[in-house]
């Protein structure tokens, strides 16, 4: 089931430039290289070395709670009378999400560099939580950019970072969400590269971070890929994740590129659906371009100036997409879809009321689309739905949408 | 010989440092920039850079962030920074002019595309902040069939190495950014940028300017010893910003940006006698 040439294939990405087929790369001012070198070489080193790994396992076991379990959701299955859905239960790690596999891996690597500082750019807030987290736990400095509508959104993830000892800094400029605060982020770094890390949310930015980000969250799939086997006896027929920056989702179906018979859905944030122009769906609705440090598909007009963008959730509203995902939608592997707002919040209300999970609005965008497709599936099939995240910091947008004001 | 090549030896010739303006294209006003281009360079600009807007603009500090959004506001595309320099070149053929921004607009518009309109609108050369040596081959190749200057960053952080490599695909001038930071930021310090220069120039022969963090004439004159150039972006832009807000119109923008870059042109030219020679380093 698996190819070996296939394997190889996605082995082998990205290149030594940071190159997914005509995507990714290393776009940023010239102040930033030998940063990014650095971190590349380092990088590659620390992969390659046991000791590097068993930290980063026993901080995944002890300190996050992996492995999080695959749960197969079997009320909501058969109201749906399709295909069995299990979930991989992201919203269990400590901070609620999938963003600290990576942040535990990349403070691991501010700490081998020494760096006393750490900087992140957050959208819903789950990855500038985790960050704040890590740092809080390491006894290093921690500033959180974050646009500051998304401050208004997530006005509870704010406080949790303020209770961790993290800096939130309201961004002003721009659309004022997660786009503007990676730019300023992208600003901080370029001030104090010599002392500080940045540790990038999301599988976009310039190489070697999209590399490395999916790597630290492939630990996702590999689970998936082993409790599938162990509790059905067979690989999924099909990964269903969200896609903002697309992190979980390549987090999930990375370690499952070479096994053909497993079909994947990247779910992109249709908002107010994807001819309104009030969407966050470069992959399924937009173009080739550069922004944040690589080539990759973008909301972008004619002029190439970046679009603003729409979702109900704060993690998906992004206009840019990791450069992986442009590469996977161009080959073909990996099929690209939306799901709206109000499918979102239908699918976060149906798996609270029949599995009491609440859902993050960002997973319930992939919980959406799994449902239609699991309609479409046999009751032997599988899939697998990656629950990127809970739902708890997302119980005041819900409230307001349904006309309750606390 | 290209305009900016021609330009660097005719003010080596006469012992002057270039001074070269920094405003973005469609700021304060989209048909405010070409007659703003004409008083620059009547105030004694020798280089006028024009920043092409972008909805992102990274390496920015506020005051430049500010001038894209209103250029942006304006509805300034690309192609109407290339009609702006068009109409700038009905008056004036002699002043080169570079064009500073970011990736996306240009590959949008495609790479070959622009090298064409571009050129036949009489830019001179292009400065992509976010396109790296690394990245730069195809775009390169296009600057290069037109006859277009292709302008790097140099950076406190680059090594050594690094520096060679830039040079070796650099032309009309090297860009030095003179410190760790955002345009407009506050910690020059010119002695180490004096430093730097000269590793620059132990690797190129071309013109060596340098920007970034350049408020007034005291800091232009103390960059220019060691620099061929010296960029002045933020400082402009914000006194323009500052007239209309203090209820100005674009005239008195104009006039505002013209006479603070005259006070840096005094500025430099006096120090201009105790430059230090070139060999030695």
């Amino acid at each position: 089931m698996t190819s070996d040439t296939q394997k190889s294939r996605f082995d082998a990405v990205p290149d030594k430039e940071g190159r997914f087929g005509v995507y990714g790369g290393r776009f940023v001012a010239e102040t930033l290289m030998s940063a990014l070198a650095e971190l590349e070489t380092l990088y590659r080193k620390l992969s390659a070395d046991p000791d590097f790994q068993r930290e980063l396992d026993a901080d995944l076991g002890h300190y996050v709670g992996r492995p999080s379990p695959l749960y197969e959701a079997r009320r909501w299955s058969e109201q749906l009378g399709g295909a069995r859905i299990f979930l991989k239960r992201e919203d269990l790690n400590h901070t609620g999400a999938h963003k600290v596999n990576n942040c535990i891996g990349q403070a691991l690597l501010a700490k081998y560099m020494g760096k006393q500082r750490i900087i992140a750019e957050t959208g819903a807030g789950q990855h500038g939580v985790a960050t704040a987290t890590i740092a809080a736990r390491l006894g290093l400095e921690c500033q959180v950019y974050m646009g500051e509508e998304d401050v208004r959104r997530q006005a509870l993830n704010v406080y949790r970072m303020k209770l961790l000892g993290a800096q939130v800094i309201p961004v002003t400029s721009g659309s004022r969400t997660l786009k503007d605060a990676m730019n300023e982020a992208m600003r901080d770094w370029v001030t104090h590269v010599d002392d500080t890390f940045y540790i990038i949310g999301t599988v976009a930015g310039p190489h070697p971070y999209p590399m490395l980000v999916r790597d630290f969250q492939c630990v996702i799939g590999r689970e998936a890929r082993a409790q599938s086997l162990a509790q059905t006896g067979a690989l999924p027929d099909a990964l269903v994740a969200c896609v903002g920056g697309g992190s979980n989702a390549i987090g999930l179906f990375h370690p499952f590129l070479a096994d053909e018979s497993v079909a994947m859905y990247g779910v992109e944030a249709g908002g107010h659906g994807v001819s309104s122009n009030q969407h966050a769906a470069p992959l399924s609705a937009g173009s080739p371009g550069v922004l944040h440090g690589n080539r990759t598909y973008l909301m972008q007009d004619a002029d190439g100036q970046i679009m603003h963008t729409h979702s109900v959730s704060a993690g998906l509203d992004y206009p840019g997409v990791g450069p992986e995902h442009a590469w996977l939608k161009d080959i073909g592997r990996v099929d690209y879809v939306v799901a709206t707002d109000d499918e979102a919040l239908e699918a976060f209300h149906r798996l609270t009321r029949l599995e009491g999970i609440l859902p993050a609005l960002e997973s319930a965008h992939a919980l959406a689309y799994a449902a239609k497709l699991a309609v479409a599936m046999q009751p032997q099939q599988v899939i697998v739905v990656n629950l990127s995240g809970r739902g708890d910091k997302d119980i005041h947008t819900v409230a307001q949408i349904d006309g309750i004001e606390f | 010989m290209s305009r900016i090549a021609g330009r660097f030896r005719q003010l080596a010739a006469q012992g002057r440092k270039a001074l070269i303006p920094y405003v973005v294209a469609g700021d304060p006003a989209l048909d405010g920039t070409a007659p703003l281009m004409h008083a620059l360079v009547d105030a004694g600009a020798d280089i006028i850079e024009l920043g092409v807007p972008f909805s992102d603009p990274m390496s920015e500090g506020p005051v430049i962030q500010l001038a894209h959004e209103r250029a942006l506001a304006n509805g300034t595309s690309l192609r109407d920074v290339l009609a702006i320099v068009s109409d700038f070149r009905r008056r004036d053929t002699a002043t080169p002019v570079l064009l500073m921004g970011y990736a996306n607009p240009v590959e949008r518009m495609g790479y070959a595309r622009f090298a064409d309109a571009a050129s036949h609108a009489g830019i001179d050369a292009l400065l992509s902040v976010d396109i790296p040596p690394e990245e730069v081959a195809a775009v390169h190749a296009e600057l290069q069939r037109v006859g277009m200057d292709n302008i790097f960053l140099v950076a406190p952080t680059t090594p050594e190495a690094r520096v060679a490599k830039i040079a070796a695909q650099a032309s009309g001038f090297v860009y030095y950014v003179s410190l760790k930071g955002v345009t407009g930021a506050g910690h020059l310090d010119s002695a180490a940028v004096s430093q730097r220069v000269a590793i620059i120039r132990r690797y190129s022969e071309l013109p060596v300017a340098v920007g970034f963090g350049i408020r007034d004439a005291a800091a232009a004159a103390a960059v220019a010893v060691a620099a061929d150039g010296v960029v002045v972006g933020s400082a402009l832009v914000d006194a323009m910003a500052q007239t209309i807000e203090n209820g100005g119109d674009h005239a008195a923008a104009t006039a505002a940006a013209a006479a603070l870059l005259a006070d840096i042109r005094r500025g430099i030219d006096r120090q201009a006698p105790v430059d230090i020679p070139r060999q030695g380093y």
